[in-house]
């Protein structure tokens, strides 16, 4: 009796848990099917049938050149380079100070970072925008790159929280051997970071990647598209090339799925980190 | 340049203490302080973004916002939105709570059910435009299962646009509140399992009496923030419907009432709106929080 009622528990998990996996999959596996048919083949066929030739890449590259998908990541890549570049830099430095100086003013300043990812980045858009017109950045990279600079605070109790685990001792021996301030952060707390520098890197880098509604607003430009952007113009003009749609959704998705399998443990960590702090 | 290994360590500190956080402080004025002080500003005007100079009007952009059906009635989208999160919660924490005990292929599901939180945006909504089109996914499957019968128009449909809109964000967020979830229930010691175990629980015991406590504040924490995201709801609408259909959002009203309108005044009210709900709900939840400790 035990036992058939265990085996019955079971049965519910498992069952449970492949319906979540399938419902999470299905989505996207018929999105890649239909990025390998041809166009009589996707009319004729429906979406959960496989395509015939599994090789058929052609709507790949009318996507990729049509949606001009090069410039996109192009775009996206430096724009990413150089804003986790920066918050990396400042969101380090931020926690360096006030996790080894007790200066008057930095619970204010903590309390400032906290304050203000209180409000919502969306409430602020139209006020931003002006912000961002009077400095003469609409639609160059700059403006992505400035708003995505802005020191989270995640990122800065990431790092206070890595440098709460490096001994002070450490900072004191390199005192004793005359390193300036500058040196020890440079040369002593930034390579102990690495770990939690990663996790940062990967945090920012999905969001910036993914972001939609910065790029859209502020770099309507078309020569400025990011992958994001690129993929929305697929929308109206293709209303009748779906398979062409899907190849270009797949390449949108396909470097973040290589980025997943390859960093999954990083990823895990830093998402955990991130969000429960 | 003087080096500053010449200087004292007290004037070091100074010195890198301001150098430091300059760069952060400035970019926190602009980009955070600056553009909420202006929001308040803009919206007691009627300016359209461009003129030179800004009409003080009062109160009249507030009026118009609570008065006129049309801007209050996008809050009845974001219930749909706000119930959606009780699904994704009760969902990511059902997975999450069987992931951490022992099941094959753990790491395999783990990944699977994660993944989506990390895709696109926009790629998710041209997923789900692909996945509830006529023809589309789910018909189809429908049709599999022999429930053709329930196969719907499931974005022409007024009365299911927003189920439909709100399903899709399930499927977005579910696997970010799962992993925080994860995270949360295996910080919790195996030692208490094991006595619990002695004791005679089973598995529900210890996900009432264990898991459940364990992670109380970050249930309470996420349930709070279901309310401002629920109204800050704007990719996955934009991108699939453009907010016909009645699915526009309240984030997609402004910013099509501030961009494509050009009433940058109004807009704003909006936004203050919308900030001033997200601070109430942020109050509450600290008092909340507080209370339980």
């Amino acid at each position: 009796m035990h036992t058939l009622k265990y085996n019955l528990a079971a049965f519910f998990k498992y069952l449970s848990l492949v319906l979540g996996a399938l419902m999470a999959l299905i989505p996207i596996v018929v999105v890649f099917f239909a990025s390998l048919k041809t166009n009589a083949e996707y009319a004729s066929t429906g979406p959960l049938t496989l395509p015939e030739n599994w090789l058929n890449f052609a709507n790949y590259s009318k996507a990729f050149v049509d949606g001009n998908m090069l410039l996109g990541f192009m775009n996206t890549i430096i724009i990413v380079l150089i804003s986790i570049a920066g918050a990396t830099l400042t969101g380090s430095m931020m926690a360096y100070i006030l996790a080894r100086f007790k200066f008057r003013g930095s619970k204010a300043l903590m309390g400032a970072f906290l304050l203000a990812t209180l409000i919502p980045g969306v409430t602020t858009q139209v006020a931003t925008f002006q912000i961002i017109n009077a400095l003469d950045l609409f639609n160059t990279r700059w403006a992505p790159i400035l708003m995505y600079l802005g020191t989270d605070i995640i990122a800065v109790y990431i790092f206070m929280q890595f440098l709460d685990s490096i001994s002070e001792s450490l900072d004191e021996s390199a005192m004793l051997d005359g390193a300036s301030y500058w040196t020890i952060y440079w040369r002593i707390i930034l390579p102990l970071l690495s770990p939690a520098i990663v996790t940062v890197i990967i945090v920012k880098g999905v969001n910036i990647y993914n972001d939609f509604y910065t790029p859209f607003l502020y770099m309507p430009k078309s020569s400025l598209q990011v992958v994001s952007t690129a993929l929305f113009k697929f929308k109206g003009p293709y209303g009748s090339q779906w398979e062409v749609i899907c190849a270009a959704i797949m390449i949108a998705i396909i470097p973040t799925l290589i980025a997943f399998v390859a960093l999954q443990k990083y990823i895990y960590n830093g998402f955990a980190q991130g969000s429960v702090k | 340049m003087p080096k500053l290994s010449n200087l004292s360590y007290k004037n070091q500190r100074i010195l890198i203490i301001f150098l430091f956080s300059l760069v952060p402080v400035v970019l926190l004025l602009t980009f955070s302080y600056l553009p909420v002080f202006k929001m308040f500003q803009y919206s007691f005007t009627s300016w359209n973004g461009l003129s030179k100079n800004m009409e003080y009007i009062g109160f009249d952009n507030y009026k118009t916002i609570f008065t006129k059906p049309e801007y209050f009635a996008v809050f009845k989208v974001s219930l749909y939105y706000f119930f959606a999160t009780f699904v994704q919660m009760g969902l990511a924490l059902y997975f999450a709570t069987i992931l951490s005990f022992n099941v094959r292929l753990k790491n395999w599901f783990k990944g699977i059910l994660f993944f989506p939180t990390l895709l696109n945006g926009v790629a998710i909504g041209f997923i789900f435009l692909f996945f509830f089109k006529p023809e589309g996914t789910l018909n189809t499957i429908l049709d599999l299962l022999g429930l053709t019968s329930l196969q719907q128009k499931w974005l022409l449909n007024p009365q299911l646009i927003n189920v439909s809109l709100a399903f899709a964000s399930v499927w977005r967020y579910m696997g970010m509140n799962f992993i925080i979830f994860l995270g949360a229930i295996s910080s919790i010691g195996s030692d208490i399992y094991e006595a619990s175990e002695i004791d005679g629980a089973n598995r529900w015991h210890q996900f009432r009496h264990i898991i459940i406590p364990s992670i109380k504040r970050i249930l309470q924490l996420n349930l709070i923030l279901a309310v401002s995201g629920a109204i800050g709801v704007f990719e996955i609408p934009y991108v699939m419907t453009g907010g016909s259909n009645g699915s526009g959002t309240f984030v997609i009203q402004t910013v099509d009432v501030a961009f494509k309108y050009s009433k940058l005044g109004l807009a704003s009210a909006m936004a203050v709106v919308l900030l001033g709900i997200v601070i109430l709900v942020t109050i509450l939840q600290r008092i909340l929080i507080k209370e339980e400790k």
